[in-house]
Parts: structure tokens; sequence; C-alpha cells
């Protein structure tokens, strides 16, 4: 049996270019964690499920479980590690604090990936259209209402961005 | 033996590679998007030889206005950038309603117009390859038919499968009479909309009406998008992110309360969208009251059987069509999520 060749690929990831030798069915999501080390993205269901491996690539929310890392060059990926700037927490992380929106932590760089893609949208204006907009990250622990409010709360002090 | 999948992967930047490659070999399969055919060959239910990203092929991912007052959506255009377009806001906005109600937004941004139609079913033994299943092994058998079969068809389904068509979008593309540009082997070719996908018949494994080697470059809309009155229901058993159990697609042309053209399709129930002319005929020169599409329901479920975990389906569809074309009498009433008007 044929075992398909390593593919050499660069990877732009929070500003930084990684490049690595990569067989063509690692997800991006394994990728991130176990090549480049940023484990602050989660596996929860590996199959898009859950929403916890939510990343922006190019300011646009996506399931890095879902995409192949070979198909994702030339293109700016960002992880939570890559949310904060200058050491200073985005308004989202700060309103995450602020609302209670965490318990066990595991959902949590998802949502606050998925509420950042959210606003860059711009298309949630009522609490029922965010939460809407915000149900493909799923919280077992049921923080959903503080989750719900810290992203109200950051949409109520736009502009955003 | 699997593994997570052998496969090799290589880009194309044209329509003719595409093609070719595909042609060649059933184990060449097309990734745009990846959001399904990722999560069938993560559950081994499909495999590949070798993946052709198509994502680079220029001039397919865009919104084209036509002659006629039509557009040609791209298949290459995202979900996500589809259902919120001006273009479909504003002249197709059931087709913007449907999109926006599957799915997460996760989902539709990376999820592409064609995977879209060619998205697999999720019933629970097509995903499961412990279990026998026609649509995966034909002559295996369907699990589902004696098994949990919630989420399963109550028309045109058959012995061989009783499977359901799970996608949202093309509920409204049905609804809408939209046409799919389709370039193979043999060049290009326009499949109309109810022709594309098949019902189980004596062929539960194929699921629609493409040669090997085409591959879907668009889908045209005709000029008329019902867009002054329209709704898009659907019912699941959460309020988000799940299948529909049940939805409609209601498109609705009115002359003062009466109808001059009405157009009904469900979602969930079976192997590809389901639409009767024969209701929608009796709705002309009607009067848009509960009666009348209490009437057209029966004539849209006529025929439906139910199965052990799914019979409710009946009703519930009876009912969902009265209440979404009342809905679009004021599609203002349409909620986030295609949950049922207040």
């Amino acid at each position: 049996m044929k075992i398909a060749e390593k593919k050499s690929i660069t990877l732009t990831v929070n500003g930084e270019s990684h490049h690595l030798e990569v067989l063509p069915w690692v997800s991006l999501l394994d990728a991130l964690r176990e090549r480049i080390n940023l484990t602050g993205t989660k596996k929860g269901c590996d199959h898009g499920q859950c929403g916890a491996c939510t990343v922006l690539i190019d300011g646009k929310r996506v399931l890095s479980c879902l995409s192949l890392a070979v198909m994702k060059e030339n293109t700016e990926i960002t992880t939570v590690e890559g949310i904060a700037k200058n050491g200073e927490l985005h308004p989202i992380q700060q309103a995450f604090i602020d609302h209670d929106a965490f318990q066990c932590g595991y959902c949590t760089p998802g949502q606050i990936c998925s509420a950042i893609g959210l606003l860059n949208e711009n298309k949630a204006n009522t609490r029922e259209e965010v939460q809407d907009l915000m149900s493909g990250n799923l919280c077992r622990c049921g923080a959903n209402r503080g989750i719900i409010n810290a992203v109200m709360a950051v949409k109520e002090n736009a502009p955003y961005e | 033996m699997h593994l997570m999948n052998n496969f090799d992967f290589t880009k194309v930047t044209d329509v003719e590679s595409a093609i070719s490659s595909t042609q060649k070999s059933k184990g060449n399969k097309i990734i745009a998007g990846g959001t399904n055919i990722l999560d069938l060959m993560k559950y081994f239910v499909t495999e590949a030889e070798t993946l052709i990203d198509i994502n680079s092929i220029p001039g397919i991912d865009n919104i084209t206005e036509l002659p006629d007052g039509g557009i040609r959506i791209g298949a290459l255009m995202t979900n996500a950038d589809t259902a919120y377009h001006p273009v479909v806001e504003e002249k197709y906005p059931l087709l913007s309603k449907a999109i926006l109600a599957g799915a997460s937004a996760q989902i539709r941004n990376m999820a592409t117009n064609g995977g879209n139609l060619l998205q697999r079913t999720r019933c629970y033994y097509f995903y499961d390859i412990n279990t026998p299943c026609n649509k995966r092994e034909p002559g295996s058998g369907c699990s589902a038919i004696t098994g949990y079969n919630r989420i399963h068809a109550i028309l045109g389904h058959n012995e061989n499968c009783i499977a359901v068509f799970p996608s949202d979008m093309c509920v409204a593309l049905a609804a809408l009479e939209a046409v799919v540009n389709v370039s193979g082997p043999n060049g290009e070719r326009q499949i109309e909309f109810s022709d594309f996908h098949r019902l189980p018949g004596n062929t539960p494994e194929i699921d629609n009406n493409l040669e090997q080697g085409e591959i879907i470059t668009g889908i045209e809309l005709p000029e008329k998008g019902f867009s002054k009155n329209y709704s898009y229901l659907k019912l699941r058993d959460r309020a988000s992110y799940s299948f529909a159990l049940v939805s409609v697609a209601t498109g609705l042309e009115l002359e003062n309360n009466i109808i001059k053209e009405a157009r009904i399709a469900l979602g969930g129930v079976a192997h590809k969208p389901w639409r009767v002319k024969e209701a929608e005929d009796f709705l002309v020169d009607k009067k848009a009251n509960r009666e009348n599409f209490s009437a057209a329901a029966d004539m849209i479920l006529k025929g439906a059987i139910g199965f052990e975990h799914n019979s409710f389906k009946i009703d519930l569809a009876k009912r969902a069509i009265i209440r979404n074309c009342m809905m679009a009498l004021n599609p203002e009433s349409q909620r986030p999520g295609a949950k049922p008007s207040l």
C-alpha cells in the first residue's frame, strides 16, 4: 500500500511563519496543536460538531478540525494565543472574565475566536441573533448565558474594531 | 485496513483539470470547503486516493447577473457569502434565510454552494460502517427501516433506503426552481433542480444525477424570487445547530389576498427536497388562508408513510406547511434559526 508523501508547507499563525512537512490528511487543528505547539485551540469532537476548534482565518471563523493544513497556506491564521495584543486583553477576553463566561474553560478558546468572528461579520444585532450565530460553539458547563452577556456587552460598546 | 485516510493531495487551477482528474478515477475526489467530505473520511464512510483541491479555480466563486433578470451563483462561493450577498438578500431572501438556518456560522464560512448540493445523508447507519447500509454497500440491507429512524424519510422511500437529504439551501433552491450548471467530459449542461437529486429507487447508492467527471460550476436562479412573500421554517430537536425533522420553504405571489403563484418545498422528509406541483397549482386564484394552505398540505403529504420513530413527521409537516405559508404573508415574522413565528 502506497503511503502518500509529506508536503512542505508554510503556515502563517499569529503573524509568524512556520515551515512544516505534513502528510495531506493532517488537520489544521492537529498541525496547530501537535506541530506548532499552540495548544490553546482544543479538540472537542474532531468532527465539526462542537466548535471548540474554532480559529480565525483571514478574520473569518472556521473549524480547524475540518480544515487540512495543506490547504491553508497563504492565509492569516489567528488562534486564541494571538488574540491579546502586546499583553493587553482583547475586549472579548475581558468581557468573558467580567461576565462569568467560562467554567472549565475547554470551549473557551473556540468561543472567543467565534465571538470575534461574529463581531467581524457584523450581522448579529439582537440577543436572539447573537445566540443563533454563536450556536456553533457548544458549552457543556452551561456558561452560555455568560458568553452571550459578554458578546452583547462588547457589541453595546460598539463601534467595535 | 483504514488510515485516516491514506490520500495524496493536489491542487487544480481550472475546470478542465478537475474534470479530467475525476473522470480518470473514482479515487480522485474533489475537495472544496471540505466540511462534509473530511467528516465522512474521518468516519471511513468515504475514502480517496487523491483529494483534488479546486479552490483556486477562478471565475466560479461570485455572482453574475443574467440577461433574463436572474442570477448565476458560483459553485465555489461560500454558503455565508451567498446568504449575505446584497443581491441574494434583496431578490432571493428565501434562499438567504434557508442557508442561514443550516449548520453553524463556522461551517457556513467554509462550505461551498457546490458542496452543499453534494452533501451526503446524515443517517446514523450510513455513517456507521459496522451496520448494513444499501447506500454505502448496495445489497447489504437498510438498518434504518427497523432501527432508530427519527430523522428519516416519510415520502419517496422504499425498502432499499429511507434516508433523508439534509440540506436547507436545497429546499429553497427547489422552491425557486434553480438550474444547476455542470461541466464535464461531454461539455456543459444544465440540470433542472428537481432532476438533480434522486429518489432511492433501485440505486440508493446514487444520490444525484451527476456523471463521473462532472463538476458543478454554478447555480442559476430565475428572475422570480418571491421576495415580497416568503418564509423558511425549520423544526428540529434543538433551537439551532441541528438538522431538520421537517422544514418548509414557501414563496407566494399575491394580489391583494389572492394567490397568483405558490411554491412549497419540504426538507427533512425525503431523499430530495419534496415539491408537489398539484398542491401549488391548487392554490392559484385561491385566498391565502389557513383552510387553503391546509388543503395544499394534505396534497403535499399524500402517500406519506412513517416508521416506528418518525410517523409524527406526517402531522408535523402538515402543520408546518400551514404555519410557514401564514408566515410568508408577513416575512418580518421570521425569526433567527428559522424558528416558528411568535
